[in-house]
């Protein structure tokens, strides 16, 4: 056990520190409900105003609802931007110290993200369960609540998605970090990033909702992984094999970009050009 | 000097030093472009499966679209002093040295960066506004290009009022708050989709407390020759933008409040 003590208090410490960080949680909140409440306005426009479409839309209104808000919630997780511990430290050549540590400089910097990740998630995502799950239907809005998951199965095959689809978004963060040191610089991927994220994994629309043809590209591209498989598990429009087909497709992305990043990494890491001074 | 003078060589002196670094400037431009335009790909899908929402096409929705983009481009391009404000003058201190110099300093942090890159979001705005211009057919007079400048005038005058006022919050808080993003970037969003598909409470708060609707919705259906569904008057339509003005003024008369009130942290 001792070979992963490292990672463990690489993990911890990252996490332990983001936690301070109760203004910015709390502004985020701020911003989730903002967006979360003017998604729900819009589906429901759309939902009430072609009930002919709506019967035949692949997920309910209600459905719409609580995906909308598990998107708020689960906002941290998605693969934004690459870790700024590590832009910073391309940029002020503190990354040579990672390079010196005995430890493996994958595996340390992915749960390092994995921490921030985390950290971030947990206080903004049981704020948002208390303001969509519970606030919301105790003032009789309960139609645009955050609904319970849709049986137990479906709760422990979310708990298993939801795990997977962190795991799969660290491994994204991990090969943004890669192209942050191997092009010395952040803003670039990171505006690149913002539009795959924020469409790709159904932040903005769930993908269920795009036009029919399309879906089936939409549920196996990786970013799908992140936030709409484990969603539609959740409320029971992924079921049986389907699910498990979905599950499997986490996976699969995952085990594929850890194997990329790790090949990439050895290569940027054998030449890598250190700034600063 | 005078004070447009002084900006314009502010102005000059960002364009250069980011023209330093030409292809990165290109490339961050690119980037805004691409990152805005797919966002309007998700409206399309919902029209695509829905249909009409209350009355209201995919090319009039496209029209709001391109407007607010349009203003909130040009507001984010003028006030990046204010953005940045919390974390990189008041935290660091580095606010004192605009106090001591003798220009105001609300001036001096519009002159603080130009950043090219939100012509990105301008050049995105302006293709979605020749396509649904040409999907509704519209012709645009000079009575109907006025009113689009004017309105695009109120909303720059709103939006900046916003980061203005997120400014004023960082004399308190110290950092730049995220908060406001909420109002800024959700503003955008929220701005592309016609009023009336807003619950009354969040419609009350877009028109009376943050004027969003003002330099938005009123003003468009103005362009588009409609009658708000909800009862607004149709005189007051053309004149709505001025909102947009009147809370920018607040937001100094609140920025004044907060310099009187400022207390350094700087060592």
């Amino acid at each position: 056990m001792d070979a992963l003590r490292p990672y463990a208090a690489a993990f911890s410490s990252r996490f332990l520190l983001m936690m301070q960080y109760r203004a910015a949680a709390l502004a985020g909140f701020f911003t989730q409900c903002w967006f979360g409440a003017v998604h729900v306005m819009v589906l429901a426009a759309f939902y009430l105003g072609a009930p002919d479409a709506a019967a035949a839309s692949p997920i309910t209104l209600s459905q719409a609802v609580t995906y909308t808000w598990l998107a708020q919630g689960l906002l941290a997780v998605m693969p934004w931007v690459g870790d700024p511990e590590i832009a910073d430290g391309v940029r002020t050549g503190a990354i040579s110290y990672d390079r010196l540590r005995p430890v493996d400089p994958y595996a340390l910097w992915y749960v390092r993200a994995a921490g921030w990740m985390t950290a971030r998630l947990v206080p903004r995502v049981a704020l948002m369960i208390l303001a969509a799950g519970i606030i919301l239907p105790l003032i009789g809005q309960g139609q645009w609540a955050w609904q319970p998951p849709a049986s137990l199965p479906a709760a422990l095959l979310f708990a298993l998605s939801e795990t997977l689809a962190i795991a799969l978004a660290c491994s994204i963060i991990m090969l943004i970090n890669i192209v942050v040191v191997a092009t010395l610089n952040a803003r670039g991927v990171n505006i690149l990033m913002q539009p795959l994220v924020i469409v790709f994994t159904g932040n903005l629309l769930p993908l269920a909702l795009y036009p029919d043809p399309v879906r089936i590209a939409l549920f196996v591209q990786p970013f799908a992984g992140t936030l709409d498989i484990p969603n539609r598990i959740y409320f029971g429009n992924l079921t049986g094999q389907m699910a498990w087909a979905g599950i499997g497709l986490q996976v699969f992305w995952t085990v594929l970009f850890v194997v990329l990043g790790r090949f990439w990494l050895a290569r940027v890491m054998a030449r890598l050009e250190v700034q600063g001074g | 000097m005078n004070a447009l003078a002084l900006l314009g060589r502010y102005f000059a002196a960002s364009m250069r030093s980011q023209m330093q670094y030409p292809a990165s400037a290109i490339m961050l431009t690119l980037g805004q472009l691409g990152s805005t335009a797919i966002e309007i790909v998700s409206i399309w899908a919902l029209f695509d499966r829905f249909g009409a929402v209350k009355g209201w096409a995919f090319g009039e929705v496209m029209f709001f679209y391109a407007l607010i983009g349009i203003s909130f481009s040009f507001a984010d391009f003028l006030t990046r002093g204010f953005d940045v404000f919390g974390s990189d003058f008041v935290r660091t201190g580095a606010f004192d040295r605009l106090l001591l110099r003798p220009r105001s300093a609300a001036l001096q942090l519009v002159g603080h960066d130009f950043r090219i890159s939100r012509f990105g979001r301008f050049f995105q705005a302006s293709i979605i506004l020749a396509i649904a211009t040409g999907m509704l057919g519209f012709v645009w007079t000079p009575q109907a290009v006025l009113l689009a400048l004017w309105t695009i005038a109120g909303g720059i005058a709103f939006f900046s009022a916003l980061f203005v006022l997120q400014a004023v919050m960082a004399f308190w808080t110290v950092e730049s708050l995220e908060a406001v993003n909420a109002l800024t970037y959700g503003g955008v969003y929220a701005g592309q989709f016609p009023l009336s598909l807003y619950a009354r409470w969040f419609r009350t708060f877009l028109i009376f407390i943050v004027p969003l609707a003002c330099v938005a919705y009123f003003p468009v259906l103005a362009i588009l020759g409609r009658s708000d569904p909800l009862g607004a008057p149709d005189w007051f339509l053309p004149l709505a933008p001025a909102a947009g003005f009147l809370f920018l003024a607040l937001a100094f008369l609140a920025w004044r409040f907060g310099v009187s009130k400022y207390t350094s942290t700087g060592s």
